[in-house]
């Protein structure tokens, strides 16, 4: 990929991790636990992004990076009182920041108005009027920059936003005389009208210099002579040195600056290239420019002399080695090089290997820059589709190795024989192997619950109403594949809640509850599955009202027996809302159904619980990666299909006096004093038209998350086995009644049932056989 | 023999931004990802030049580049000082810690190189 | 079991695999298939069209086989271990066809596919992107896509 491309990608990727270190930050500072230390990572944050942005030349996100990250500046610097309100500010700013990245990675329009607004909030809380869009700027000379004193200024952004930041010229290291440089490296030039005057010519030919470095050029490891070169590559120099200063050998600083140059340069350049060389040491040096309007001065033959003298010098220097110190570039003119050498360390080993030194000195430093890379966090990135096909591999690898045991049992091959123990062995090993892989891929729902927090903001601010949300269990890990399915379904449960669920804060403080309602969202494993709940403390499902438009929508008949958990659970019933208008949070059509949906097509389930004017709770119950499924392999109708052990709860073969009619056709069995409806799957799934007898098969009892139960009829139950799903959606689509597919160990494809969907369909079933009974009878 | 540079930047993405531009005109690159980081790193190699970024977690810019500067080994190293400002406020600031020079972010890789070539031969 | 190689084929030619359905030849784009298998019995999916025969393990993938006769409106296949699966990948499926006989890999120009007469039933014609004449024998170029679109509702083969 081209290189560009690629680091773009790491850029982005970079972004997100920002982000969730500047939410991460924030949420912190708001919960009052943070320290400096936050602040900074918060404001480096902002910063990195800013950077990066810049590079790529994505300048809406800059400009606002920028606002946003002077905001910060100001509040870890002090300047800004860091307060409930201001961190609400930066949290919403975060939230736009966000967008803008997106926009900027996937395209899109952005919301100006957002940012705009933003962005002024932003400078108010800066201190900054936000100023009207000026007109763009000629040439920056052209326009007078105000520059103020710091405290108590208003700064004026321009029309970029920039604030220019408050500049102090410090004096003291300057003559008065010297051209001042401003802020755009342009210094006044000096022009003395009676050389001027005197001269024909009207033109420059170049400059006379002046440069005495300081001991701080030095210091800095810059060296005189490299800039006097540079000089030299604008065109013919004539230089002389003033080396009056020099001290005899023994009274010479080691750091010390002697030397003045005077350099006549005939060049085409300008000024302004001339003072660039020097740019980097300005501070650090006398630096005079004057143009040079008569013609090259004959150097006196003793300033020629100096010059060749410095010169040779200066090559010789060269010869020795690389000059280690800022001294060893100042040539001391007779002194041998490397008795004043500050550095007498380093100078002897480089001097002892020049040559040795260029060598082993790269591959080193490559190895040295490997074995430093900072171990503090032992990780290394990988890319996903590596893992994903070291994922399907292993799922090959267990259905390879269920087909081997199955032949070897079909052989005839004793169960003790060490071929069997063998297999016993290899089984365990394929097991601990898929157990590994598939933690590799398993990752923390913490950035899923970020999101979240992001989505109860503007759910909030949306509604009017006062919000928090508590998370507990971010560290819980989940399949990345489920993790990724788990954020539509999650935002909808919690767009419910506070639409819906939490009241407005004056209905809660009339009715005693505190103002600010609370979602709470908690992670956790249990029994091999991951458990979501997302609770809210809000007025809980107003159970007549949603009977009543259940009958109306014709979902139940209207004098149907519900208890009040079949009530709550006829939200999730397709073509249920309660929105009387489609309200721009949780409208859009998308019902609790599409929810559901989700859930069970990562192989979940979804079930609900409300306590009227205290709250509702969702529960999600999600298998801990979409792979593998513990399942009992049944026969219906001649075909093989799983069913999900976790919805089994218990077999049976039913007896003819425990079973019932319902209706035309419909059945149900009697167990332990309730009738469970009877489902023959063969009917359900079209494998035969003549329902079979139920007294000859075997009858599995399952149960839906939300506790509905069936018994499904099956001709004869196989066995229990782990096995690797496989999914139907990529090369066919979606099928009713099933979940996916698996590949047995014969090598043949079985069916896995997706018992909530037939469940389900029978509730619906009997319901409408009992609404048409009603109806006829009426 | 092409010159070696260290380049200290918490941002991957600058990171490898000066990697690419300093590769593509010949040099080696040795990076570090912080202030700290990057003094270890001075411990196993002797770049010819050291670009820095100023705002990173434990230690910043600036107190890397007085820790090289204070540093008897490592003083006389040219140090380039990456910034997001053209004013001077943090350029003076990069100064008085001892920086010999400085790149502005965004980095045109032209100026980069001519940065280096002219702290260091 | 044999495993075709893509051929990147530049200009105007073609190469087909050309297959028997009954007494009709058809042939299809080489550069779509992906394998040929023999028959394997399929695993039969609940609700599906007619001409789906079910699904099939290929390597540990799971894909579904379509009765070509029977998609096309002619005399559905009784499968036979001499039948053939032809593997072809469309977009980001993978499909097999359950054919008769693979006869054939030709050869073709552009230039040399004829438009489809109009005499045969709308459904057939549907899939055919052209005819191809070759030593006094007629073969039709199906369109793999038109195969697997035709049905978008609900449940099914997906677009």
């Amino acid at each position: 990929m081209d290189t560009m491309a690629a680091i773009k990608q790491t850029f982005f990727q970079e972004c997100e991790e920002q982000l969730a270190e500047l939410e991460d930050g924030l949420l912190t500072i708001e919960r009052e636990e943070g320290d400096v230390e936050t602040i900074n990572a918060v404001f480096r944050a902002v910063h990195s992004i800013k950077g990066g942005a810049g590079a790529f030349g994505l300048d809406a996100l800059v400009r606002f990076a920028h606002t946003f990250e002077t905001t910060l500046d100001g509040m870890r610097s002090g300047r800004i009182e860091i307060t409930q309100q201001i961190i609400k500010l930066m949290l919403r700013s975060a939230d736009v920041l966000s967008d803008l990245v997106r926009i900027s990675r996937d395209g899109g329009a952005a919301d100006e108005a957002r940012v705009a607004q933003m962005t002024e909030e932003l400078q108010k809380a800066c201190g900054i009027e936000p100023a009207p869009a000026a007109p763009a700027a000629a040439a920056p000379a052209a326009a007078p920059v105000a520059i103020e004193p710091v405290e108590g200024a208003a700064l004026v952004p321009d029309e970029f936003g920039f604030v220019p930041t408050p500049v102090h010229f410090d004096f003291a290291d300057e003559q008065p005389e010297e051209p001042q440089v401003d802020e755009f490296g342009f210094a006044p030039v000096k022009i003395d009208f009676d050389e001027l005057l005197a001269e024909d010519a009207s033109h420059t030919e170049g400059f006379e210099i002046r440069f005495r470095p300081k001991p701080e050029l030095y210091a800095k490891a810059n060296d005189a002579l490299r800039l006097l070169r540079e000089l030299g590559r604008m065109g013919e120099m004539e230089v002389t040195c003033d080396y009056s200063s020099l001290p005899h050998l023994d009274a010479i600083d080691p750091e010390g600056a002697y030397f003045d140059w005077t350099i006549k340069l005939k060049t085409d350049g300008t000024e302004a290239a001339v003072r660039e060389i020097f740019e980097f040491v300005e501070f650090d040096c006398d630096l005079e420019v004057r143009p040079l309007i008569s013609g090259f001065v004959e150097a006196p033959e003793e300033a020629e002399k100096v010059v060749k003298e410095v010169l040779a010098q200066v090559a010789a220097e060269e010869q020795a080695e690389k000059a280690v110190a800022p001294v060893a570039a100042a040539p001391v003119f007779e002194v041998k090089p490397a008795a004043p050498a500050p550095e007498p360390v380093a100078a002897p080993v480089q001097e002892a290997a020049p040559a040795v030194a260029a060598a082993p000195a790269a591959p080193a430093a490559n190895a040295a820059a490997a074995a430093s890379a900072p171990a503090p966090s032992a990780t290394i990135r990988v890319d996903l589709d590596r893992v994903d096909r070291l994922i399907d591999l292993v799922g090959e690898l267990v259905i390879n190795q269920s087909m081997l045991a199955q032949r070897v049992m079909e052989a005839g091959i004793a169960r003790l024989s060490d071929v069997a123990v063998g297999l016993d062995d290899l089984e365990h090993l394929t097991r601990e192997i898929q157990d590994s892989v598939m933690a590799i891929r398993a990752q923390p729902v913490r950035p899923i619950f970020q999101r979240m927090s992001r989505v109860v903001r503007e759910v909030a601010d949306m509604t009017g109403k006062s919000v928090r949300l508590i998370t507990e269990g971010e560290n819980c890990e989940v399949d990345k594949t489920v993790i990724e399915r788990l954020a539509d379904p999650l935002t909808h449960m919690i767009r419910n809640a506070i639409d819906h669920g939490i009241e407005k804060p004056e209905d809660r403080i009339a009715k005693g509850k505190p103002e600010q309602g609370v979602v709470r969202m908690i992670a956790a494993h249990r029994s091999g599955r991951v458990v979501i709940e997302v609770a809210d403390d809000g007025a809980g499902i107003n159970r007549q009202r949603v009977r009543d438009i259940a009958v109306k929508k014709g979902i139940i008949s209207p004098d149907a027996q519900l208890t009040d958990a079949e009530i709550d659970d006829l939200i999730f019933a397709p073509g249920f809302s309660t929105a009387e208008k489609i309200s721009d949070v949780s409208g859009r059509g998308v019902g609790m159904d599409v929810v559901r949906r989700s859930i069970q097509a990562l192989g979940g389930r979804i079930s609900i619980s409300s306590r009227p004017g205290q709250g509702t709770t969702f529960t999600l119950s999600l298998p801990l990666t979409l792979a593998v499924l513990d399942g009992m392999v049944v026969t219906v109708a001649g075909q093989t299909l799983v069913v999900p052990l976790s919805t089994i709860v218990e077999t049976l073969q039913p007896k003819e006096s425990d079973i019932h009619g319902l209706g035309e056709k419909a059945r149900v069995i009697a167990i332990r004093g309730s009738f469970i409806p009877l489902i023959d799957v063969g009917a359900v799934l079209g494998y035969r038209e003549v329902e079979a007898d139920p007294v000859q098969s075997v009858a599995v009892m399952v149960e839906t998350e939300n506790q509905s139960q069936c018994a499904l009829m099956v001709d004869a139950i196989i066995g229990q086995q782990q096995v690797v799903i496989k999914s139907l959606e990529t090369n066919y689509g979606h099928v009713f009644g099933v979940a996916a597919a698996t590949i047995l160990g014969d090598g043949r494809v079985a069916v896995i049932l997706d018992v909530d969907a037939i469940v389900a369909g029978s509730r619906t079933e009997m319901a409408r056989i009992d609404a048409n009974r009603k109806r006829n009878a009426a | 023999m092409p010159k070696t540079i260290l380049t200290v930047d918490d941002s991957r993405t600058i990171r490898e931004m000066l990697k690419a531009a300093l590769i593509d005109a010949g040099m080696e690159v040795v990076q570090a990802e912080d202030g700290i980081h990057g003094l270890e790193v001075l411990e196993t190699c002797a770049p010819d030049v050291i670009i820095t970024d100023i705002n990173m977690p434990r230690l910043d810019g600036f107190g890397f580049i007085e820790a090289v500067r204070g540093s008897e080994k490592h003083r006389a190293i040219p140090i380039l000082v990456l910034t997001t400002e053209s004013t001077d406020d943090k350029k003076d600031r990069a100064r008085r810690a001892g920086a010999s020079g400085w790149i502005i972010k965004p980095f045109d890789p032209v100026k980069l190189v001519s940065a280096i070539n002219r702290v260091a031969a | 079991m044999t495993q075709l190689h893509e051929q990147s084929v530049a200009g105007a030619n073609n190469e087909l695999i050309a297959f028997r359905l009954g007494q009709q030849e058809f042939c299809v784009d080489i550069m779509s298939v992906r394998d040929i298998r023999g028959w394997t019995p399929t695993t039969p999916l609940p609700h599906s069209e007619h001409y789906v025969k079910g699904v099939i393990n290929l390597r540990g993938a799971v894909l579904p086989v379509v009765d070509l006769a029977a998609r096309l409106g002619f005399t559905p296949a009784d499968p036979t271990p001499r039948h053939v699966i032809i593997i072809t990948q469309v977009g980001r499926q993978t499909i097999g066809l359950l054919v008769d006989a693979v006869s054939d890999i030709l050869t073709v120009e552009s230039s040399s596919i004829q438009a489809t007469p109009n005499v045969a039933s709308e459904l057939a014609r549907s899939f055919m992107k052209g005819v191809i004449a070759m030593e006094g024998r007629m073969i039709s170029l199906i369109a793999l896509d038109s195969v697997l679109t035709h049905n978008q509702s609900g449940s099914g083969l997906l677009n």
